[in-house]
């Protein structure tokens, strides 16, 4: 288990941060930053905090103790999960990307270099061709991706994504986590917040373990362990390797445990 | 026979009331079209239902104090509007029931003081059902400011209230004001129920913000599409019911719903089970 030290001169710096909804505490003393270029997910069980903190760092929660602080010009662009969305609101993929420049507009028509600069982000999302379609009438993973191409139009310096595995299928999931690697390939900060410890949590670089406060901080590798996990979820894990990555069992999956051994909680 | 083929349709507007109550309801229709599509995509109706209802109780009010209609059930409106507004976002206490008393409490009120102050009667049937004979110059100048003053504002906050419908928790973090365009939602929603009740009435008005909006909604996928159609509807069916209130001498407000209704329904059974869904309008009907 390792704690990153706070960088006073990273992109996101949370300073012992504590949030609560009237007297219960979700979340407590939480100190930790991201820096440019990272790729790092939350997780935890439910109501650890998780969503707490991301809408705390995007400004949408006040902590009631400590502060967030963000490099001066930094700007949040936020994939809400997808199971939020109203998929039957009468909007077209170009619509729900140009939706985030309103508030220096006074006519509301899409103008020229809008489009092209949307056709653009369309192109680079695997989008191309799709603006006038109704957000219905696309497939999972390119639904899940219009969402990547809004926040992306509002030119964001972070993407801040909240369970974007949570409620989509295998094949989606897939294309949601080479989508985000190759971003993050291309230079684009990530956070997200994620309960998916083998589908998507084993693969990033960096976990962040969260039970209202910190428990661990680094690497899948030095995080997913038995005694981390054990304090993050209340209840003893498994942990077994697979193809160089750490695979997580709960007790339920006792028989795989014996069968292939592994690193026991 | 020969009667109904002698039918001179021009005939109404030789009275200057029905030329000022096609003009106000025209306006009215359009005006509700348009708010009304932000009423039918925030699952809201009952809102429109409500507020119309509180507005009723202060046009009582402010008749029984001798204050001027546009001020005292203007500011009762408004007032009632933002409540709602805020009760229905912030979902603690079941919004529909909270919305249930307090609306129907003020129209109860609205009733009481009507009946043991004023010329009961006739007031209430007028401010139940509308009145086309009591269009004054006031209510067309009224009428048509709220209007072009819906249209500027739907027109300059365009994105902002397309984000702040779809997504309001989005909108809020990437710095749209969600409840600021709450507020000016439903405070353009009281104007209007305020501006168009003498003529339609408390009781039918609601019906008139959801009815062009969820017939529009049938017939396209595009929201700014459905900012234009929804008017036209909204405006089509005052006109229609008008003019076949007065050939069948029946309730002006009353036709306008039933025109209106009927046009849904075509659109509806036109459209076919396949049509709907490429629509993908059940979600919000």
């Amino acid at each position: 288990m390792k704690l990153h030290p706070v960088d006073s001169d990273a992109l996101v710096t949370c300073h012992h941060v504590t949030c609560a909804y009237g007297e219960a505490v979700v979340v407590s003393d939480v100190s930790f930053s991201l820096d440019a270029g990272d790729f790092a997910g939350i997780v935890g069980p439910s109501g650890s905090g998780k969503t707490t903190l991301l809408k705390a760092i995007l400004g949408a929660v006040t902590p009631v103790h400590g502060d967030i602080t963000m490099r001066d010009d930094a700007r949040l662009g936020y994939v809400p999960q997808v199971e939020s969305v109203d998929w039957n609101f009468p909007v077209t993929v170009l619509e729900v990307i140009t939706m985030t420049r309103g508030r220096k507009k006074w006519w509301p028509r899409i103008t020229e270099a809008e489009r092209v600069e949307a056709e653009e982000v369309l192109d680079r999302l695997g989008l191309g061709g799709l603006g006038g379609r109704h957000i219905r009438e696309l497939s999972g993973g390119q639904q899940q991706r219009v969402f990547v191409a809004r926040a992306l139009f509002h030119r964001p310096d972070i993407l801040v994504l909240d369970e974007p595995t949570s409620g989509v299928d295998v094949r989606t999931r897939h294309e949601v986590l080479h989508l985000l690697a190759d971003l993050h390939e291309q230079g684009m900060t990530v956070l997200l917040t994620t309960h998916d410890l083998n589908g998507l949590a084993a693969h990033l670089p960096r976990l962040v373990c969260l039970n209202k406060e910190i428990i661990a901080d680094g690497t899948p590798r030095e995080v997913l362990v038995p005694d981390v996990l054990e304090r993050l979820y209340g209840a003893p894990m498994h942990v077994l390797e697979h193809g160089g990555m750490p695979v997580v069992l709960d007790h339920a999956n006792e028989a795989v445990v014996r069968q292939f051994g592994g690193r026991a909680g | 026979m020969s009667a109904i083929i002698a039918l001179d349709l021009t005939e109404p507007y030789g009275f200057e009331f029905f030329r000022n109550g096609v003009l106000v309801a025209v306006i009215a229709g359009a005006l509700s079209g348009l708010l009304g599509v932000f009423v039918v995509l925030r699952g809201m109706s009952y809102i429109g239902h409500g507020l119309s209802h509180a507005v009723f109780g202060g046009a009582a009010a402010s008749a029984v104090m001798g204050f001027n209609y546009f001020i005292g059930a203007g500011l009762w409106g408004i007032a009632s509007g933002v409540l709602i507004g805020r009760i229905a976002r912030k979902r603690l206490i079941g919004a529909d029931a909270a919305i249930g008393v307090v609306t129907t409490a003020s129209f109860a009120l609205g009733l009481a003081l009507l009946n043991r102050y004023g010329q009961a009667q006739r007031s209430i049937e007028a401010v139940l059902f509308g009145s086309v004979l009591g269009v004054k110059t006031i209510d067309i100048v009224a009428v048509a400011v709220v209007g072009l003053l819906a249209l500027g504002v739907i027109v300059v906050g365009y994105r902002r209230f397309l984000f702040s419908t779809f997504d309001p928790d989005v909108a809020e973090v990437t710095g749209v004001r969600v409840s600021w365009m709450e507020a000016a939602l439903m405070i353009m929603l009281s104007l209007t129920i305020l501006v168009t009740m003498r003529v339609i009435g408390t009781l039918l008005i609601s019906a008139l913000l959801v009815i062009p909006a969820a017939t529009a909604r049938m017939l396209t996928n595009r929201f700014a599409r459905m900012l234009w159609i929804s008017p036209v509807i909204g405006a089509s069916a005052a006109f229609v019911g008008m003019n076949l209130a007065y050939h069948t001498d029946t309730s002006a407000s009353a036709m306008i719903i039933l025109v209106g209704a009927a046009a849904f329904t075509l659109v509806y059974f036109g459209l076919g089970v396949r049509g709907r869904r490429r629509v993908a309008a059940l979600g919000h009907l």
